[in-house]
C-alpha cells in the first residue's frame, strides 16, 4: 500500500487545506470575544460586543424580519416540497422535463433568479416586501425539501401502502396515517435545511425586498454594515449567524441519518 | 389510469409554484432583452436587437472577459486545491474519511457573507495579515491586499473549495485500488500511475467542480462588491447596476441572457462529460 512518505505528504496537504478553511472563520470568532475589539491586541475575553448587538435597533429589526421570512417560507416549502416528493416517487416514471424543473431551482444562479423575480414582480405590479421575499425563497427551498424527502423515499417499503389500502384506508388516510409519519424525520430534516437556507439567503432577498428599509433582512443588514468596514459588532453578529446555521444543519444531518422508525 | 392521477394532485401545487415563480420570470428576462429602454427608465415595447449588440460592445464585453478570466482562474485554483484535499482524504483510513469530509464541507454551510467578511478581517489595512507581517519585522507601508483582483479570487476559491472537494472525492473513493496496484506491478512509478491511471479516471469529478465554481463565480456580485472594492466590476455587478441603479432593465436582461447562455452551455458540457465517463465505466464492466 501507500508508503510512509506518501502518507506523510497527504497529512501535510490535509493540514494546509484545513488551515485555509478554518483560520479565517476562527479569527473572526476569536475577535468577536476580544474585549478591545481590535485584531492588534488581545485585551481580554468579553461578551461586550454581543451585548451591543442587543441594543442595536436596526439589527433587532432585521433579525425579526429574517425570522418571519424563514418561518413562513419553511412552512410553505415543507408542505409543497414533501407533497411533490411523494407524488414524484409514487409516479416513478418521470419525464426528463419534470426532473429538470425540480432540479433547476437548486442549481440556478441566485442572481438570475433574483433579477427574474424582481422584473416579474415589478411588471405585474406587485408591491414588494417581506411577502415577496417569502414566496421567492419557497422556490428554491421546496426543491431542497423535495430532494431530502425523495432520498428517504428511495428505500421506502411501498408494501405498507398497499397493506393500508387493502385494509380499506382511503388514499388520504394512507397519506396521513402511513406515509407521512414514516417520512417525518426526513420532512423535519428538509424543513431545517430550508430554514437555514432562508436565514442565510442574501441575493434574492436583496432584489425582492422592495425599496426602503422596512423589509431589510439580517444578511442585507450584514452586507450594508460590511461595506462600511470592520467593526467588533459585525464579528459578533457574524459568529452568531454562523452558529445558527451550523447547529441547524447538524440537527438536520442527525435526523436524516437516524433511520426510519421500525426499520 | 386513476393510479396515475393521484400523484399528480400531490405534485400540482409545487409544480404551479415553480412554473409561476421560476419558469415565467426567467422567460420574462429573455423577452425583456428584446425591448427598448424607455426615456424615463421604463420599457418601450418595440422589438430591438440593440441590447444584445451592446453586450458585445468592447466596453462591456471587456467586463465579460475579465469576469470569465477571474472565474476561470478561481475555478482552476479551487480544482487543484480541492483535488489534492480529496485525494488526501481518500488516502486516509476508511473509518476517518466521512468525518474528514464532513469537516471539509462544514464551512460551506455557513453564511456566504460571513465567510467573505472573514477575509476582510484578515486582509484589511489593520487586519491580521498586515499585523503579522509587521510583527515579523516588515517595515513601512505594506501594499493593501484588500480591494484587489487577488482578494476577489481568494474569496471565490475559499467559498467554493468545499464543493470541489466533494465532487472530486466521489470518484476518488470509488476508485478500485487493484487497478493502481496493477499499474505498479507492471512497473509504473507512483507519479506515472497517478498521471496515467488515477487522474484520467477521476476527470469527471474535476470537470463537475470546475464548471460549478466557474458558473457560481462568473455571475457573482457579492464577492467583487465586498473584496474588490467599489470600483471593481464583474458581470454580476453590471447586471445589478442595470436593475437597481441605472434602471436600464432591457440591457440588464440582455446581459443576463448572455450570462445564462454561458452558464447553461457549460452545465450541458459537464453533463456530457459525466455521461461519457459513466458510459466508459459501463463498457468496462460489460
Amino acid at each position: 500500500m501507500a508508503d510512509r512518505n506518501t502518507f506523510r505528504l497527504m497529512l501535510i496537504i490535509l493540514g494546509v487545506i484545513f488551515a485555509f478553511l478554518y483560520i479565517p472563520i476562527s479569527v473572526l470568532v476569536g475577535l468577536s470575544f476580544n474585549e478591545g475589539g481590535l485584531p492588534t491586541a488581545w485585551t481580554g475575553f468579553s461578551f461586550k460586543w454581543y451585548g451591543a448587538l442587543l441594543e442595536n435597533e436596526d439589527i433587532l429589526k432585521a433579525a425579526g424580519n429574517t425570522l418571519i421570512v424563514a418561518i413562513f417560507s419553511t412552512l410553505l416549502s415543507t408542505l409543497l416540497g414533501s407533497l411533490l416528493a411523494i407524488g414524484v416517487e409514487i409516479r416513478r416514471r418521470n419525464g426528463k422535463w419534470l426532473e429538470t424543473l425540480i432540479f433547476a431551482p437548486m442549481i440556478i444562479p441566485d442572481i438570475v433568479l433574483a433579477i427574474a423575480l424582481l422584473s416579474f414582480f415589478s411588471l405585474i405590479g406587485v408591491k414588494m416586501g417581506l411577502h415577496t421575499i417569502i414566496v421567492s425563497h419557497v422556490v428554491f427551498n421546496l426543491a431542497f425539501v423535495c430532494a431530502v424527502v425523495r432520498a428517504r423515499l428511495k428505500n421506502f417499503d411501498w408494501s405498507i401502502v398497499e397493506a393500508s389500502a387493502d385494509l380499506g384506508a382511503s388514499t388520504f388516510t394512507t397519506l396521513k396515517r402511513v406515509i407521512i409519519p414514516v417520512l417525518m424525520p426526513a420532512i423535519v430534516a428538509g424543513a431545517l435545511l430550508a430554514f437555514t437556507l432562508s436565514v442565510d439567503e442574501f441575493i434574492i432577498a436583496f432584489f425582492t425586498a422592495g425599496a426602503g428599509r422596512a423589509s431589510i433582512t439580517l444578511p442585507m443588514q450584514i452586507f450594508a454594515m460590511i461595506r462600511f468596514g470592520v467593526t467588533p459588532e459585525i464579528n459578533a453578529l457574524a459568529t452568531l449567524v454562523m452558529a445558527v446555521s451550523v447547529i441547524a444543519l447538524a440537527l438536520s444531518q442527525r435526523l436524516n441519518k437516524g433511520g426510519l422508525p421500525g426499520q | 389510469m386513476s393510479t396515475d392521477r393521484r400523484p399528480m394532485i400531490l405534485m400540482t401545487p409545487a409544480m404551479l409554484w415553480l412554473f409561476g415563480l421560476m419558469v415565467v420570470p426567467c422567460v420574462l428576462i429573455l423577452v425583456l432583452a428584446f425591448f427598448r429602454r424607455g426615456v424615463y427608465g421604463g420599457i418601450e415595447y418595440t422589438v430591438t436587437l440593440e441590447n444584445l449588440a451592446l453586450v458585445f460592445d468592447p466596453l462591456y464585453f471587456k467586463i465579460f472577459l475579465k469576469s470569465a478570466g477571474i472565474a476561470g482562474l478561481s475555478a482552476a485554483i479551487a480544482c487543484v486545491l480541492g483535488y489534492a484535499a480529496a485525494y488526501a482524504i481518500a488516502a486516509m483510513p476508511r473509518r476517518h474519511q466521512s468525518m474528514l469530509l464532513f469537516f471539509a464541507v462544514l464551512p460551506f454551510w455557513s453564511n456566504y457573507l460571513v465567510r467573505t467578511y472573514a477575509w476582510i478581517v484578515l486582509l484589511n489595512r489593520e487586519g491580521l495579515i498586515v499585523n503579522l507581517a509587521r510583527w515579523l519585522g516588515f517595515e513601512g507601508e505594506l501594499p493593501s491586499m484588500l480591494y484587489s483582483e487577488q482578494a476577489v479570487i481568494i474569496g471565490l476559491v475559499y467559498n467554493y473549495l468545499p464543493f470541489v472537494i466533494l465532487s472530486c472525492y466521489a470518484p476518488l473513493s470509488r476508485l478500485n485500488p487493484d487497478i493502481s496496484e496493477a499499474s505498479r506491478d507492471l512497473g509504473a512509478s507512483g507519479w506515472t500511475t497517478f498521471r496515467r491511471v488515477t487522474l484520467p479516471m477521476t476527470v469527471p469529478g474535476i470537470a463537475t467542480g470546475f464548471v460549478f465554481v466557474f458558473v457560481l463565480s462568473i455571475g457573482n456580485f457579492v464577492t467583487p462588491a465586498l473584496l474588490g472594492g467599489g470600483q471593481f466590476q464583474m458581470i454580476g455587478n453590471l447586471v445589478y447596476a442595470q436593475f437597481l441603479t441605472a434602471n436600464d432593465w432591457p440591457f440588464g436582461a440582455a446581459l443576463s441572457m448572455v450570462l445564462i447562455a454561458v452558464m447553461l452551455g457549460l452545465l450541458m458540457l459537464q453533463a456530457v462529460v459525466a455521461e461519457r465517463a459513466s458510459g466508459r465505466k459501463g463498457a468496462q464492466n460489460g
